[in-house]
């Protein structure tokens, strides 16, 4: 068999028609936006002042953005952390995305480097990677510089103009004074561009903010209520076809053969090539190499026609034979199984130790006050609401890719490397993206494309089903833990001994971020990041992988990290006799950052154990990416078993805010987020593929079970800049599970909570 | 096969499979992307657009079930973000990543022409056929009360 056949005449019709009929009734906005519908677009004249920012003659601001909009606001808020220093004025600002071609072609400007903001070896953008909750955190500061040394550079060119000293000019909402004298930033942008100044301003501190702190409109929401933000799944590009692509339903599975021959004659069907696996494509998906198992290409085929649907319908229509590659014996049981009997066996050789105080063991070992508790969560999937897709052109000597990505230019590096191309000559037009979770740090579809963009020669569109999104998932790791507490006879905890067992994700993929057998993210929370002190305490890690993909999901391990000890604390409590609250607030060290946005969250809950059965109220608390959150559920569960989760009140400490707005988004985000999770999300695997593959049976929650949510600001201030994308989603569980139990006395100790009858 | 089809008040002929899904055709062939594919099985609303003024899924209905009636999509809805919906939506900042407001937009919008003063249940009942991973729903519900309020003068 051929790895590629093609209908060489169809090709030839169908592609010309495809680029001259495609395009009627293409949609033109008629508002002046402040974000161009497709975001990647170069403004058109202006005079750049320094990398980040672009001032026309009319005052128009134009301000490149580095990371990605997948709804968390970066393309309000990275443009207010430059105006606010630029001292322009905001009604001007446009935003547009950093080009990752020039991020891998420039280093970081020579201002940026000279006021410490920047190390020489950086790319001109920097941090270009959406993920971590760091688009504020980690790029506030070169973005602060960025206005600064522009508004510096404005006020000299305009003292060199006026004869007078740069200390007497002024700059404010885009206009410079001085005297009698006065312009605005668009007359000086060119004088400006060429200034160089002895010393770079120093950055303002929030206590002179004026722009960050407030809610300004986003810039993005005009686009994304007419259909005229572009997203990669979008994309049109003169002469584009299209590709179906089905891969092995088992990771690491192969496909045995196909019979194209079935399918080619059906209405604009073009081509057919075998992905991975002796097919296209440099790396094949094989688990016993790490550098493949990120973004290597799994065997499979992909159907090229001139419309999706032909292309999908041939594809699905196609005779295929697969190979599980050994893994077909495998279960979502068998999994969580293994984990189970390692959970069980203290003294299995695989663990290593993640944290030691004191010797717990042989303080429980003596002890006739013990509380165990095991707990369980599933693997999981993103489900984003764009499906996964990626559009390439490929020729001999340039590469286009048009994508929804989280991380630009890891998109142009796997495209490069899988075209053949040296980087400067890949182009990634960064599109707005139907959220990511994480999802689209991933590029395994970028490579994908890329590979059947260059054996196909032409631009193509490579779109995934829903259920080959859901299927083909790099998913939120399962983990399992066990908990043993040895107390006095007042329930006061005197050890603690957690083991945790899980499929590890910098195990499976980056296993140079190991460290002494721990995976740092596996053990959020419950290493000696937990917040509560225990005079002896006792954390044990192993690792039980299996052939799934895992990768970083909203939250990574915080996500489930924070159900397993939230439970068994609220389990301590209850053994105790003592409320959840003052139990948590007791074990907290002196000082401990936990302390307000508990008690903060507890008092607007107005938090009592004092409800009629059938009513709850629980807590959850986590610290994850430099933000702590608290939450309290309050939840009521009929007597036929039927749980509705009220209202949760998030209490967070991310220490400075600056938009109120696009945070209470966030957290009204995360909780939905973190609940559909809690309730329903749960991957099953069965003769090692996954089973869930579509949203009738990967259940989302929806706005009648939507929950009132009330975000509050415990915030420290000071040097503390916490994320706020993800550290809201892991209290969402433990504080409805915690809640279920205050209201049922039924403790759930496995997610998801559907799984549960809650019928006293 | 040719099929004729009025979409947001213009004519246009397209030749696909009568099978073919609407919300293809409006994609591929018409080029109108503001109408996204979530699921293609009417489970998650992002492909909803009007036909005959009823909200219909156009990932399940097929081109040929289309052809002599009044295909609405978003970008049919007003020309200048005029419709009350639009405003309620810009004025409550309701959209995230914005994947599915095309979706629900146009829910909402045949909502409110059924429910000019809808109640909370008749917002749970018509809205729950569309998910929004970003979790914008208690937004979706304000805006929904507003655009009433707007259509209402």
């Amino acid at each position: 068999m051929t790895n590629f056949e093609i209908n060489r005449r169809k090709f030839i019709v169908t592609g010309a028609s495809a680029a001259g009929g495609m395009m009627l009734g293409f949609h033109i906005p008629a508002h002046a936006a402040a974000i161009m519908d497709e975001p990647w677009m170069a403004t058109d004249g202006g005079q750049e002042v320094n990398a980040w920012l672009v001032i026309d003659p009319d005052n128009t601001v134009t301000i490149r953005v580095g990371q990605s909009e997948m709804g968390e606001g970066v393309f309000t808020g990275m443009p207010m952390l430059v105006a606010e220093e630029l001292q322009c004025d905001w009604a001007n600002v446009k935003a547009v995305y950093a080009d990752a071609n020039r991020n891998a072609r420039q280093k970081a400007e020579p201002y940026m480097v000279a006021a410490g903001a920047a190390k020489e070896t950086d790319g001109v953008y920097q941090r270009m990677s959406t993920g971590g909750s760091g688009a504020v955190r980690r790029s506030r500061i070169y973005l602060a510089q960025a206005g600064a040394s522009a508004r510096e550079r404005l006020k000299q060119a305009a003292a060199n103009a006026w004869g007078v000293d740069r200390s007497v000019v002024t700059a404010e909402n885009g206009i410079l004074s001085s005297g009698g004298n006065s312009g605005t930033f668009g007359e000086f942008a060119a004088a400006a561009s060429t200034i160089q100044l002895e010393s770079e301003p120093a950055i303002k501190t929030p206590d002179q903010y004026q722009l960050l702190g407030t809610s300004v409109a986003r810039l993005d929401t005009p686009l994304k209520v007419n259909g005229a933000a572009v997203y990669g799944i979008d994309t049109q590009v003169p002469g584009m076809v299209y590709a179906a692509v089905e891969v092995s339903p088992v990771p690491g599975g192969r496909l045995v053969s196909y019979d194209f021959d079935a399918v080619k004659d059906r209405p604009g069907v073009m081509a057919a090539y075998r992905l991975g696996d002796g097919g296209i494509g440099t790396l094949n998906f094989n688990l016993e190499e790490v550098a493949n198992r990120v973004t290597g290409i799994q065997s499979g085929v992909a159907v090229i026609a001139d419309s999706y649907y032909r292309a999908l319908t041939a594809l699905q229509l196609m005779p295929k034979e697969w190979d599980a590659g050994g893994h077909g014996d495998v279960s979502d049981t068998s999994i969580i199984e293994a984990a189970l009997e390692a959970l069980a066996n203290p003294d299995d050789p695989t663990y290593n130790p993640a944290d030691s105080v004191g010797d717990a063991r042989a303080v429980i070992a003596a002890s006739s006050n013990v509380v165990e508790a095991t707990y369980v969560t599933p693997y999981l999937e993103h489900a984003c609401m764009e499906p996964m897709n990626c559009t390439a052109h490929v020729t001999a000597d340039r590469a286009d890719i048009w994508v929804s990505t989280q991380n630009p230019p890891r998109s142009l590096s796997v495209a490069a490397e899988e075209a053949g191309l040296p980087e400067e000559k890949v182009h990634v037009h960064t599109a707005f993206l139907g959220t990511g979770f994480g999802r689209r740090l991933r590029q395994d579809e970028v490579r994908q494309a890329t590979a059947i963009a260059k054996a196909l020669g032409e631009p193509v569109k490579v779109i995934w089903t829903r259920e080959e999104t859901t299927r083909q998932g790099k998913f939120r790791p399962y983990s399992t833990y066990h908990f043993t507490a040895s107390t006095d006879a007042d329930g006061k905890p005197e050890a603690y001994w957690n083991r945790i067992v899980s499929h590890s994700i910098f195990n499976h993929q980056i296993p140079q971020f190991m460290q002494d057998g721990i995976d740092g993210q596996a053990v959020e929370g419950l290493d000696e990041r937990l917040p509560y002190a225990f005079p002896n305490k006792q954390v044990d890690y192993a690792i039980r992988d299996s052939h799934l993909p895992v990768h970083w999901w909203r939250s990574v391990g915080a996500s489930q990290n924070a159900f397993a000890i939230e439970s068994f604390i609220d389990e301590l409590a209850h053994a105790a006799g003592a409320d959840p609250l003052d139990f948590r607030l007791s074990l907290m060290p002196e000082g401990s950052q936990f302390r307000r946005p508990l008690e903060m969250a507890a008092e607007e809950a107005g938090w009592t154990t004092d409800l009629r059965r059938g009513e709850g109220m629980g807590i959850g608390l986590a610290e994850a990416f430099g933000t702590v959150s608290a939450q309290v559920a309050y939840v009521t569960v009929s007597r036929r078993g039927q749980l509705r989760v009220e209202s949760i009140d998030v209490a967070i400490d991310c220490g400075h805010v600056i938009h109120p707005k696009l945070v209470e988004m966030q957290m009204e985000s995360s909780v939905v987020f973190g609940l559909t999770a809690a309730l329903y999300g749960e991957i099953h695997i069965k003769n090692g593929a996954v089973v869930e593959d579509n949203f009738d049976q990967y259940q989302m929650l929806r706005i009648n079970e939507m929950p009132e949510i009330r975000t509050h600001f415990a915030l420290s201030g000071g040097d503390k800049w916490g994320g706020v994308g993800e550290p809201a989603v892991p209290p969402v569980a433990p504080a409805v599970t915690n809640a279920i139990f205050a209201a049922t006395g039924k403790r759930i100790r496995r997610l998801p909570i559907r799984n549960h009858d809650l019928n006293a | 096969m040719a099929f004729d089809l009025n979409v947001n008040g213009a004519s246009y002929t397209v030749d696909v499979e009568p099978e073919t899904p609407l919300l293809w055709v409006i994609r591929d062939n018409l080029g109108m992307t503001g109408t996204k594919y979530g699921c293609g099985i009417a489970k998650c609303g992002a492909c909803t657009v009007h036909i005959d003024g009823k909200k219909v899924f156009s990932c399940t209905t097929k081109v040929s079930a289309a052809v002599g009636k009044e295909i609405t999509t978003i970008e049919g809805l007003s020309e200048d973000n005029s419709h009350p919906v639009q405003i309620a939506w810009i004025e409550e900042d309701v959209p995230q990543c914005g994947y599915c407001q095309s979706g629900q937009i146009m829910a909402a919008a045949a909502l409110l022409e059924q429910h000019p003063s809808p109640s909370d249940l008749n917002i749970d009942t018509l809205m729950s056929d569309n998910i929004c991973r970003c979790g914008t729903y208690s937004r979706i519900r304000k805006a929904i009360h507003r655009a009433a309020e707007i259509a209402q003068g």
